[in-house]
């Protein structure tokens, strides 16, 4: 099957076999930020933006991509919101293994550009979704409140 | 890589997919988030050569108010749900019920729709909806129908829908101005978490007095348990700390918890007297005003 989207600005035509995820396809055409973790919709490594919107794409079938614009880690690569919020989350120490870190990431930036006020458990909320094993999330969301004061 | 194989079908109208779940019967399934679906096919626990896709009928996705009801598409996700002001204006507790349910990448996939279709015993906003009254709405291959939701789940993921039958929308009552309603819901986390035990409540209270009241609990039973006995022993009464501690000790004992990695039969029991006391006096305080 022959899939048409829009990935991270630019036009791709991907092939997925029937039954494909959308993780799956994202994986082979390179977006390796986009990490097989649990792949039953749990833990939040898999996050991309589908028409905006966080999902966890080990639970959307390739098919349902079509035509959609998909955003992952590597699309926001000179984003100048993502770029503070990296360099917070390396101030604070938020990054471990490294495995949650681009679920984490997108979640995050969504959640920042939504605006508003942003408490710290604002932030938990929105980070509910994303399992960490290592650093104990303090950090993570230490590196989101700080990208938020850094806000213009 | 595929990791299951079935035939992927996009329906443009209700209709069609009627007659597609009709024509293929127990080789298909359907799939609203696909939250459920999915993890089921991958495990094994399900499989079907056919998955027929209900979240592109925009006109299952539409939340409105149609004269006393408030109509929410069974397609809505739970993330527009959640943040849609009529859900707010008319019955504020779903939205409390929704919010903490799994986490923002699932909401914004989940259905209630879906949510109903599944019939899994821990499910939040089935109870919710029991609770106010609600009732589902099903389009199948004869046309469409309205089923009370206390009636919709017979068993742990066994419903009433037959092959070709789908949800196209759950309907709730405007509330009394004298209503008040509260989802009380006990996890090992706060977030991302699958409910220990949940109790709705909704009461009406007239000069200080509850007239009617309804008790529904979730995950301590094959099924939305109503908890009838809690239910009438509040009827009459007026509002408070005792009434309430007494009733909550009525629902602990007509819960039908199972033990499970969640929590053992005991323990639910005893999470469930502390839930419904607290639903019992939030709902009272909304009812009467004096909370929103």
């Amino acid at each position: 099957m022959k899939l048409t989207l829009s990935l991270n600005g630019h036009s791709t035509e991907l092939v997925a076999a029937p039954g494909a995820r959308l993780l799956d396809v994202l994986r082979d055409a390179g977006c390796t930020s986009v990490k097989r973790g649990c792949e039953t919709g749990d833990c939040g490594a898999c996050c991309v933006l589908l028409d905006g919107e966080p999902v966890n794409s080990c639970v959307v079938p390739a098919a349902f991509a079509a035509d959609a614009i998909v955003t992952t880690l590597e699309g926001l690569n000179d984003d100048p919101l993502m770029r503070r919020l990296q360099d917070c989350f390396l101030e604070a120490g938020a990054v471990q293994c490294g495995y949650c870190t681009p679920g984490l990431l997108l979640v995050a930036w969504q959640r920042l550009r939504e605006g508003g006020e942003l408490t710290e458990y604002d932030v938990r909320h929105a980070m509910s979704g994303n399992l960490c094993r290592c650093t104990g999330y303090a950090k993570p969301v230490r590196a989101v409140l700080d990208a938020w004061e850094a806000m213009p | 890589m595929a990791f299951c194989d079935f035939k992927l079908h996009k329906p443009e109208s209700v209709t069609e997919a009627c007659r597609l779940g009709r024509e293929f019967g127990r080789t298909c399934a359907y799939m609203s988030g696909g939250t459920e679906l999915l993890v089921d096919l991958r495990s094994g626990r399900k499989k079907v050569a056919h998955v027929i896709a209900l979240g592109g009928l925009k006109e299952l996705r539409e939340i409105r108010r149609d004269g006393d009801t408030l109509h929410i598409g069974a397609q809505a996700t739970l993330s527009e749900i959640a943040e849609a002001p009529l859900v707010h204006e008319v019955f504020p507790a779903l939205a409390e019920a929704i919010v903490t349910m799994a986490g923002v990448q699932i909401r914004n996939l989940a259905t209630m729709g879906g949510n109903f279709s599944c019939g899994v015993p821990c499910s939040d906003t089935p109870p919710i909806t029991c609770a106010a009254g609600g009732s589902i709405v099903v389009a199948g291959p004869d046309g469409e129908r309205e089923v009370a939701a206390r009636d919709f789940v017979l068993a742990p993921r066994t419903t009433v829908l037959n092959p070709g039958d789908i949800v196209t929308a759950i309907r709730i009552p405007v509330q009394p101005t004298t209503s008040g309603a509260s989802f009380q819901r006990f996890t090992m986390r706060r977030g991302s978490a699958l409910a220990v035990a949940s109790v709705s409540a909704w009461l009406n209270v007239e000069q200080g007095v509850i007239t009617a009241a309804r008790v529904v609990m979730g995950a301590v039973g094959p099924i939305p348990l109503f908890a009838e006995n809690c239910a009438a022993s509040v009827v009459g009464q007026a509002p408070g700390d005792s009434v309430f501690a007494d009733a909550g000790a009525l629902a602990a004992a007509e819960a039908q918890p199972i033990s499970d990695l969640r929590g053992s039969e005991q323990y639910r029991r005893d999470v469930v007297a502390v839930l419904a006391r607290r639903a019992l006096a939030c709902a009272a305080a909304r009812a009467e005003g004096r909370t929103s």
